[in-house]
């Protein structure tokens, strides 16, 4: 007997269930306990009474100013633009923080940027290269206006996490219409098999004296770029 | 070898099994560095070494980081700078991490790991090899169950809307973190505690760590005292029945029943319930294994057999002012085995010169004129009298 039996063999006790996945070897559909399984007059998941928030109710606009306050709560600076005018607004951003050679993620459609400033195309880089970065600029797969939150899922334009992760600054860019009101209408959202990231504001810890200190291990500065639809 | 913050490795105590190995498992959440250099035990679940304070840890950084600069101050964030620097080195370096999980999911088999440093994420990333251990307890079952969850953890363990960083993996992606992936599910106990239909309430505990923050033992004893991996009142029903109630006997009585855990929990784990519970069964298990009654047993006995009369009440009470001859001022310091254990940490009360009954009598006799005028009677309910140094301290009484 593996220890792998052993253990789901003494959970089929403790619960009292009969044993049904010895002749299927587990569950029928794949996400879905068997029957036999499930603790008896126990709810499955699609059973469940969900009466928890699942839907935000707010505007478009509300919802861009909900998580643009939120983000700066963090400390992080939110900037607000046009497709028009993100290039110019990129550029200054760079400037203000100093920073001259950024790693891109392949497939990331940006504006030209000012010639002082360096994309490199992350070429697989090791964590030692991408230490020598001064930055990194994403777009992001979705944004929670509640919680602040950005979510990257490594799709194109994203770019792998460690990119995100090693150098000390992150610009993101996301438009306004990627924003969701919960974090349940996100979940919805997302690619569950994808490797998710989830950023609310920059790192910190609050483990010396309980005193809240921002900037550890992540980038110590993050920018974010709201992009809302051009109105012409 | 990097890790990221996990009780549940310290609860079968990965660490020092690897050091017997010959294998250095650097902890890179800050507090559990603070810990880890300072040779120390974690004091609470999320904010480990909140027993030591800024000169402690620029001491313990000073003296055994190595690479760190002597004109290091105590300002909290300097401290995180040179962690930061001591510990990035190691990140870029590393070829395998160590981590727990908060949540799992079932039907996608996700994993997902909530913190705030950013450690997380470089051990999730950066080595190539991942090993993950996690109790089986952590498994949801469906995808969007992490739609509430997500939003629990946050909330009631450092009261933000949502931590700085979470990261979600599902096996190992080509091109992006590390290439090879391995999940250790753990046992150690689960399932028996999963078998006591109360005690098994405890496996939803989310390590919040919200009732250790409110809980008026865990504020006056400290995480230490419990002496188990899981402090504080989810600790106290927790560890008894992980490792078996006989090696954790006296952390169901940790607590005085005020049912504060019980409010702030998030997941709605009735605490004070299952403590009562886990002090019954240890009490059976007790008289399951001993021919003689207890000691207690045989006291309690006693007690209900003399309290049953008011004649041996009475009885008892002028045997035990007997016990005033080992009064000074007020108290006594020193008594005979087997009362000398109640001693040994605390003074005991002198027994009053005169009962309440005894009092009572005094005072409500027919006097002259047939009016009653009692005088009040003390605090305690007993008369003041004249010479008696102070009152017996709340409690000595019992």
């Amino acid at each position: 007997m593996t220890a792998r039996d052993e253990t789901l063999a003494r959970i089929r006790t403790a619960l009292g269930t009969t044993q049904s996945s010895a002749d299927g070897g587990g569950a029928d559909q794949p996400g879905e306990l068997p029957r036999g399984d499930r603790l008896r007059g126990e709810a499955g998941p699609d059973e469940l009474p969900r009466t928890y928030r699942l839907r935000g109710e707010a505007s478009p606009d509300e919802l861009s100013s909900l998580f643009a306050e939120r983000l700066t709560d963090y400390r992080a600076t939110v900037l607000r633009t046009t497709q028009g005018d993100l290039g110019a607004v990129i550029a200054r951003t760079l400037a203000r923080r100093g920073v001259r050679r950024v790693v891109v993620p392949p497939g990331l459609d940006l504006p030209p940027l000012p010639a002082g400033v360096q994309a490199v195309a992350d070429d697989g880089f090791s964590a030692a290269e991408l230490d020598s970065f001064d930055g990194a600029i994403t777009g992001a797969a979705a944004a929670i206006a509640e919680t602040g939150t950005i979510i990257l899922d490594g799709s194109p334009g994203q770019g792998r996490r460690a990119i995100t992760l090693v150098p000390d600054y992150h610009l993101c860019i996301i438009h306004t219409g990627q924003i969701v009101a919960l974090v349940p209408e996100a979940i919805e959202r997302l690619t569950p098999d994808r490797p998710l990231t989830w950023i609310s504001g920059p790192s910190a810890t609050s483990d010396i004296e309980l005193q809240r200190i921002e900037g550890v291990h992540g980038p110590r500065t993050l920018d974010v770029i709201l992009v809302e639809p051009s109105r012409d | 070898m990097v890790k990221v913050k996990s009780i549940t490795t310290d609860e079968i105590a990965l660490n020092e099994a690897l050091e017997g190995a010959g294998i250095r498992a650097h902890e890179t959440d800050l507090a559990e560095l603070i810990v880890q250099l300072g040779h120390d035990r974690p004091s609470h679940i999320l904010v480990p070494a909140i027993h030591r304070n800024r000169a402690e840890i620029r001491e313990i950084f000073l003296r055994e980081m190595g690479d760190v600069d002597a004109g290091l101050t105590d300002d909290p964030a300097a401290l995180a700078e040179a962690a930061r620097l001591h510990l990035r080195r190691k990140f870029l370096s590393a070829g395998v991490a160590i981590s727990g999980a908060n949540f799992a999911v079932a039907e996608t088999g996700a994993l997902c790991v909530l913190e705030s440093e950013g450690n997380g994420r470089m051990c999730l990333t950066l080595p190539d090899t991942l090993i993950t251990v996690m109790g089986i307890e952590k498994v949801v079952p469906a995808w969007r169950d992490l739609g509430v969850f997500l939003q629990l953890l946050p909330r009631s363990s450092t009261g933000e809307r949502m931590n700085p960083y979470t990261s979600i993996w599902t096996g190992v992606t080509p091109g992006d973190g590390p290439q090879q992936f391995h999940l250790v599910l753990l046992d150690n106990g689960r399932t028996a505690a999963l078998a006591d239909d109360v005690g098994r309430a405890a496996l939803h505990c989310i390590r919040c760590s919200a009732c250790l923050n409110v809980c008026p033992v865990y504020e006056r004893a400290g995480g230490h005292a419990y002496g188990s991996v899981y402090p504080g009142p989810i600790g106290a029903i927790i560890s008894p029945q992980l490792t078996g109630i006989e090696d954790n006997a006296s952390l169901p009585y940790a607590s005085s029943l005020c049912g504060a855990c019980y409010e702030v929990c998030p997941v709605k784990i009735d605490i004070p319930s299952v403590l009562v519970h886990l002090r019954a069964r240890h009490v059976e298990a007790v008289r399951a294994e001993r021919r003689r009654p207890s000691m207690e047993a045989v006291t309690m006995a006693v007690a209900s057999w003399v309290m049953a009369s008011p004649a041996r009440y009475a009885a008892a009470q002028r045997v035990g002012r007997a016990g005033r001859v080992l009064g000074r001022r007020g108290r006594i310091r020193a008594l005979p085995p087997p009362l000398s254990r109640w001693t040994e940490s605390r003074d005991a009360p002198v027994p009053p010169a005169q009962t309440f009954r005894e009092w009572w009598r005094h005072e409500h006799r027919p006097r002259a004129g047939g009016q009653h005028r009692p005088r009040q009677p003390g605090a305690e309910g007993q008369p003041r009298r004249p010479g008696s140094q102070g009152q017996p301290r709340p409690g000595s009484q019992g």
